[in-house]
């Protein structure tokens, strides 16, 4: 027992650099993700996939696989515990995809039509693959294409101002152009995994998720369960991206722990991940610009297509990005939809700014190009005081110091705008910007912190550590609100039982966490400086932002950032290598550099795999993926990526506690097209089709003629 | 997978003996392919004959100074040995080029030349394939084949093989050595991998149960001089879109010999004999690199798609061959076209 | 009768026996993570697309999931609980640490074993495929930042790490050769 006076007070654990709090654990393999924590008794399921893309189930032939080794189960359509989708969850209504085997219908290629349930994984595998199901198939239709029959647009998702077409009548240079973006997927290295079983009345369930309230408030709903019976743990996440909420592995864990009365885990393999764990609709984007001869906007007009699948409507906000970014006398902005016999899509890193800032970004390059007006100069023209649409103040805009401090790093003062005339041996160099912008919010929390009787503290909130560091964070947050050293604080998060907290994602995770472990933990200090001793159970106070969050004033509220790269491009093998690229961010307080560098590093990362990299390739034949799998669906490899650097200008938020704005989803935003100006700087020709492959290279060659004229001008002169 | 019994082989004769009494197992060597192929259900052996362990990892000069490599070493071995790396270097980039640091400790020299194509649907056996499932029908020709072949394809496979070891040997007229119940046996590698036609599913010339034991290259002064180049979607860590294994001997400004083989455009590594033969006694120009590559390229019949491989062949023939003269004939650099000038429009 | 379908056998792994019967068509990865509770070894594709699962077979990087247990008998396995000494990291582990090598972790034991795997290959002079001559008169190549990006491309990081990985890489090799220079004078004073 120690008293809780005389403790010294440490400050400055925010805004310095410290090692991951569980790295130990992550370097040596001690810590333990979903799919390796031992349970007695438990059974392995092995999810069987439907064939067709559409149709009805007409017979599951399930007795021959019964029959096999080491077989206990075949959950189907005709068998399953029935579930409820009638009801309004954290995130809204459910994607009935995640009710499996409620009856006979097929809604895509890859559906889950049964699981097989045995002792081993081998003996599920097997008999999962020797199960025959019979289908009565349908005509399917999965071509997405841009303004295609059946495009709609859903409520709520256009907005605008003034007359586009007649502001482009009286612009003086007019951009027109379309982009499109491909399906693609999150693809985090650990596979979706789930234990599920019953002890003591209450369903407990060890997952891989992004936040273990959601989690168990679907599952509740799903299995009509009282909300305090559900218990979901995710200690350890190999990724998220947005992919990890409540999906069929859950489900059918609980299904199957449910018949069998036994503890069952459901891995999902890679293959069946690209259809079952969500992924980015691929976008078919119109953007007009109108400028006056000093590069004024007059008009600013985005359209973006997405798919959605024939059950559930995911509207991928690809059109929306510009109602933050920029002005002008006429602004219209508008997403669509159109229905097809695919999967629902998801969230994935930025859902809509990251491809819709590609389409945005590059257009704004063009207008560049077609006024003669630098691209960074172009945009500082065009900068908002107010929100163009909402007529809100900004809580904080610092761009224009993420362009100044980035160009003068970058050197793009020295830039030569004139496209194809740099070379160094094969290939062609050209450099590249882009800005950022990325909404910065908060979800209401719970937290408690915990003075211990040993003078050490336990913060304890359900928070989900999915890579980003949030774990460090919350414990350097709660070291200087306590006014200890991290070392003294001890953060226990990713239970549901710990309370309701926000999830990761959408970049709110440290800010949402963060305020409610600072309220905690000031209301502790405070109670401790009265004196006294800590008695063996410790001293406990619980927050909760719900009434703060809410009562934060109306406006608009972002992350902003500059994207650099520069590329080589041999239009001769259609190769493109990023040389380097560089980011520069307002993205609010941050909290630790190490992991935040990280964090930011990595969303450009992802930017550069998007550009050149990523698209998931669907066979309109069969409806289905061709080699979904990571040799078929490449992202970057270490070879890929040179040196990148991200780095940050002083943006605190004045409405937030600790300063946080959030810097998960930012890295991403405007790097893709800070690439494909790039590669037009380099050869003349735009790229407005992602990836940026070596086929589309070689065909489009260089803006002077194709590429094979190109190679013979090369070599013979 | 389905069960199968697993027997580790410790001889020759062993291994070919145990095979012979279960046509239905397979030799397993390192199991990069197999394995892999036994998780998707595209192979479902009824056992594996283990020959990893078969005393048959050995890589040696031989006297008329070939070099012969034995069928169990791997793939990082062989890229290793000073003997491939100072003979036939574009040998060793070319195994270099393939797969990643731990498949290459893992694979074989004889496993790569039987590994099966990475066709999206070859993989997938929920969908079509002739080469899977004769008679099935070729769902790539009328869908995804942007990595399928341009050369020597037919309407019922236009799948390509994925080896770029194989580029290398194809260049330099490697011979597979193999061992069956009857005895030895030998295959020029021109023969060793069957025309597709109408039987894609039957890939290679080898007797039933054969067990290849090693690849034997010729000795060719040309190849000292020899590199490979592969264009992949990514830097690393991914197979070929467009290969090209090339040694060149240039003499007085003429081409005095020259090996070309490609990569990622045919059922088999593609030996160009026709562009070899065009070049053969004539200028080493950009101009005569074209065209060689442009006389064996007649014979491409892309696809909407896939098209474009026409021109990076020919694009990769004429920079790697432009390349090679450099080296062997270093005056030619002073050619003020050269495209590796470092003086010309270099930036930075 | 038809052969067997599953074998007893020993696995010798970081050092230590452990005999186990498999069914054969149980991977080397499959025995770790589900027969001996050795998860530190992880699986992101279970089709050696990835290197999450590399580990080290008679000292050399490898992945498990394509290397079928039953065919890794008498060979030495060595995992990531294997690669420090007691408490004391290895250098490498040090420096994925230390310069924030991962973020969510997953990938991280694979591009560790994957690490001890290019540093051993460099020493043994052996080229890559960014290597510009491979030529043995060329001698080794420099460990340069792009001779570790290549070399560790066979372990993929979704979460974008590679940045701080090859520092790691770089750092961890440089240790190791400093250590090797050291002992190499120490040895040397001895002899004098």
């Amino acid at each position: 027992m120690t008293t809780a006076t005389g403790t010294p007070a440490v400050t400055g654990a925010v805004g310095t650099a410290h090692t991951r709090v569980e790295g130990l654990a992550k370097v040596t393999g001690a810590a333990r993700y979903a799919g390796e924590i031992p349970f007695a008794e438990m059974a392995h399921g092995w999810l069987v996939l439907s064939t067709i893309a559409r149709g009805r189930i007409s017979a599951i032939e399930e007795d021959a696989v019964l029959a096999m080794p080491g077989v206990l189960k075949v959950l189907h359509h005709g068998n399953a515990p029935r579930v409820d989708t009638d009801y309004t969850g954290l995130l809204g209504r459910p994607d009935p995809t995640i009710a499996v085997f409620q009856n006979d219908r097929v809604p895509y290629l890859g559906w889950p039509v049964a699981l097989v349930v045995a002792e081993t994984s081998e003996q599920a595998r097997e008999a999962a693959e020797a199960l025959v199901v019979r289908y009565e198939e349908e005509p399917h239709d999965v071509v997405f294409a841009a303004g295609r029959p059946g495009t709609y647009t859903p409520d709520g998702s256009a907005a605008q101002k003034g007359d586009v077409e007649a502001e482009l009548a009286a612009s003086e240079f007019v951009v027109d152009a379309e982009y499109t973006t491909p399906e693609e997927h999150h693809t985090m290295l650990e596979p979706h995994a789930a234990m599920a079983r019953w002890e003591d009345g209450r369903l407990e369930v060890v997952d891989s998720n992004q936040s273990t309230m959601w989690v168990a408030g679907e599952l509740a709903n799903l299995f009509s369960l009282d909300p305090s019976s559900v218990r979901v743990r995710s200690e350890h996440v190999g990724g998220g991206f947005g992919s990890k909420g409540v999906r069929v592995h859950q489900v059918c864990a609980v299904m199957a722990t449910t018949a069998i009365h036994r503890p069952v885990r459901v891995v999902l393999t890679r293959r069946q991940m690209f259809s079952l764990t969500g992924y980015r609709s691929p976008t078919a984007q119109r953007v007009r610009l109108g400028a006056d001869p000093d590069g004024r906007l007059r008009a600013f007009a985005h359209e973006s297509q997405n798919l959605t699948s024939t059950v559930h409507e995911f509207v991928e906000p690809s059109a929306t990005v510009g109602r933050v970014m920029y002005d002008a006398d006429a602004h219209h902005t508008v997403n669509r939809v159109v229905r097809l016999d695919v999967p629902t899509p998801t969230f994935m890193r930025a859902p809509g700014e990251a491809p819709g800032s590609f389409a945005m970004e590059c257009a704004l390059d063009e207008l560049a190009e077609q006024a003669g007006i630098d691209p960074i100069a172009l945009r500082v023209r065009n900068e908002p005081d107010v929100g163009p649409l909402s007529g809100l103040p900004f809580s904080s805009r610092n761009v224009l110091s993420c362009f100044e401090e980035g160009a003068r790093r970058f050197g793009w003062a020295d830039r030569d705008p004139r496209p194809g005339v740099r070379r160094d041996g094969r290939w062609l160099l050209g450099t590249g910007m882009a800005a950022a912008a990325f909404p910065s919010n908060a979800l209401p929390s719970t937290a408690s912190v915990t003075a211990e009787a040993d003078g050490t503290f336990t913060v304890r909130i359900n928070a989900a550590d999915i890579g980003t560091g949030a774990r460090t964070a919350i414990t350097q947050i709660a070291a200087d609100a306590l006014r200890v050293s991290p070392g003294r604080v001890r953060t226990r998060i990713a239970d549901s039982d710990f309370g309701p907290a926000g999830i990761a994602g959408g970049s709110m995770g440290t800010r949402s966490w963060g305020w409610a472990v600072t309220v905690a933990a000031d209301e502790l200090r405070e109670r401790l400086a009265l004196g006294g001793t800590v008695p063996p159970e410790g001293i406990t106070v619980r927050s909760d932002t719900t009434e703060a969050v809410g009562a934060l004033a109306k406006k608009e509220r972002h992350s902003f950032g500059a994207q650099f790269a520069e590329v080589a491009v041999d239009v001769a093998t259609g190769e493109v290598r990023v040389r380097r690229m560089l980011g520069i961010f307002a993205a609010g307080r941050i909290i630790n550099p190490l992991t935040a560098r990280s964090q930011l590093v990595g969303g450009m990362i992802w930017g550069l795999s998007m550009a050149l990299h990523e698209e998931a390739v669907r066979d309109a034949a069969s409806g289905g993926h061709v080699s979904p799998d990571l040799a078929g669906y490449h992202f970057a490899a270490n070879a890929d990526v040179p040196v990148i650097e991200a780095d940050w200008v002083d943006d605190e938020d004045p409405d937030d506690p600790v300063g946080i704005k959030g810097v998960g989803e930012i890295g991403i935003v405007g790097a893709a097209a800070a690439i494909a100006n790039a590669v037009w700087h380099a050869t003349g020709v735009r790229h407005r089709h992602l990836p940026i492959r070596p086929d589309r290279v070689i065909v489009a060659g260089t803006g002077t003629g194709s590429a094979t004229d190109a190679v013979t001008s090369d070599v013979a002169g | 997978m389905k069960e199968f019994g697993y027997q580790r082989a410790f001889d020759v004769p062993g291994a070919v003996a145990l095979l012979g009494a279960d046509p239905d197992a397979r030799y397993l060597g390192g199991g990069t392919n197999l394995v892999d192929l036994m998780k998707t259900g595209v192979e479902r052996p009824a056992g594996l004959i283990d020959v990893r362990e078969l005393p048959l990892n050995d890589i040696e000069v031989t006297e008329s100074g070939g070099i012969r490599i034995g069928a169990t070493v791997t793939n990082s071995d062989l890229a290793a040995h000073p003997e491939v790396r100072r003979r036939y270097p574009a040998l060793a980039q070319a195994v270099l080029a393939g797969a990643s640091g731990q498949l290459r400790n893992m694979a074989t020299v004889g496993g790569n030349l039987l590994q099966r194509t990475r066709c999206g649907y070859f993989a997938d056996v929920a969908k079509p394939c002739n080469k899977r499932s004769p008679g099935s029908g070729c769902p790539a020709i009328e869908g995804e084949h942007h990595n399928h072949a341009i050369l020597g394809a037919s309407a019922h496979c236009v799948a390509t093989h994925p080896s770029d070891m194989g580029v290398a040997l194809s260049a330099f007229d490697a011979v597979v050595s193999y061992e069956t119940a009857d005895g030895p046996g030998e295959l020029p590698i021109a023969d060793f991998y069957l025309p597709v036609g109408d039987t894609p599913h039957l890939e290679t010339a080898l007797p039933p149960g054969a067990l290849i034991t090693g690849v034997t290259l010729p000795p060719t002064p040309v190849a000292a001089v020899s590199r490979y180049r592969k264009v992949r979607e990514r830097a690393s860590y991914a197979f070929a879109i467009g290969s090209l294994a090339a040694a060149l001997d240039v003499r007085n400004g003429l081409v005095h010999d020259v090996r070309l083989a490609f990569g990622a455009v045919a059922s088999r590594p593609w030996r160009a004999r026709e562009a070899e033969a065009a070049l053969c006694g004539g200028p080493a120009t950009a101009e005569a690199f074209a065209a060689a590559a442009d006389a064996e390229l007649a014979a491409a019949e892309p696809l909407p798609d896939n098209a474009y491989k026409v021109t990076l062949i020919r694009n990769l023939v004429v920079s790697v061959l432009t390349e090679l003269t450099e080296s062997t004939e270093p005056s030619a650099s002073t050619d003020p076209t050269d495209p590796t000038d470092p003086s010309e429009g270099a930036t930075r | 009768m038809p052969p067997s379908t599953s074998s007893a056998i020993t696995l010798n792994i970081n050092g230590e026996k452990y005999t186990l019967p498999v069914d054969h068509r149980t991977t080397l990865l499959d025995a770790l993570r589900e027969r001996l509770d050795l998860t530190g070894t992880k699986k992101g594709c279970d089709q050696g697309q990835c290197g999450a699962c590399t580990v080290l077979l008679d000292g050399r990087r490898a992945v498990s999931c394509l290397q079928l247990a039953v065919a890794a008998e008498g060979r030495e396995i060595t995992t990531i609980e294997g690669v420090a000494d007691g408490d004391e990291l290895h250098p490498v582990q040090q420096a994925f640490l230390d310069l924030d090598g991962y973020q969510c972790g997953y990938c991280t034991p694979g591009q560790i074993c994957s690490a001890l795997g290019v540093i051993q290959e460099h020493a043994a002079g052996w080229p890559s495929a960014v290597t510009d001559d491979v030529r043995p008169e060329a001698g080794p190549p420099p460990l340069t930042a792009d001779e570790i990006r290549e070399r560790m491309s066979g372990n993929l990081c979704r979460c974008g790490a590679y940045v701080s990985i090859v520092q790691a890489v770089a750092r961890a090799a440089e240790a190791e050769a400093e250590t090797a220079a050291d002992d190499a004078r120490t040895g040397t004073e001895a002899a004098i």
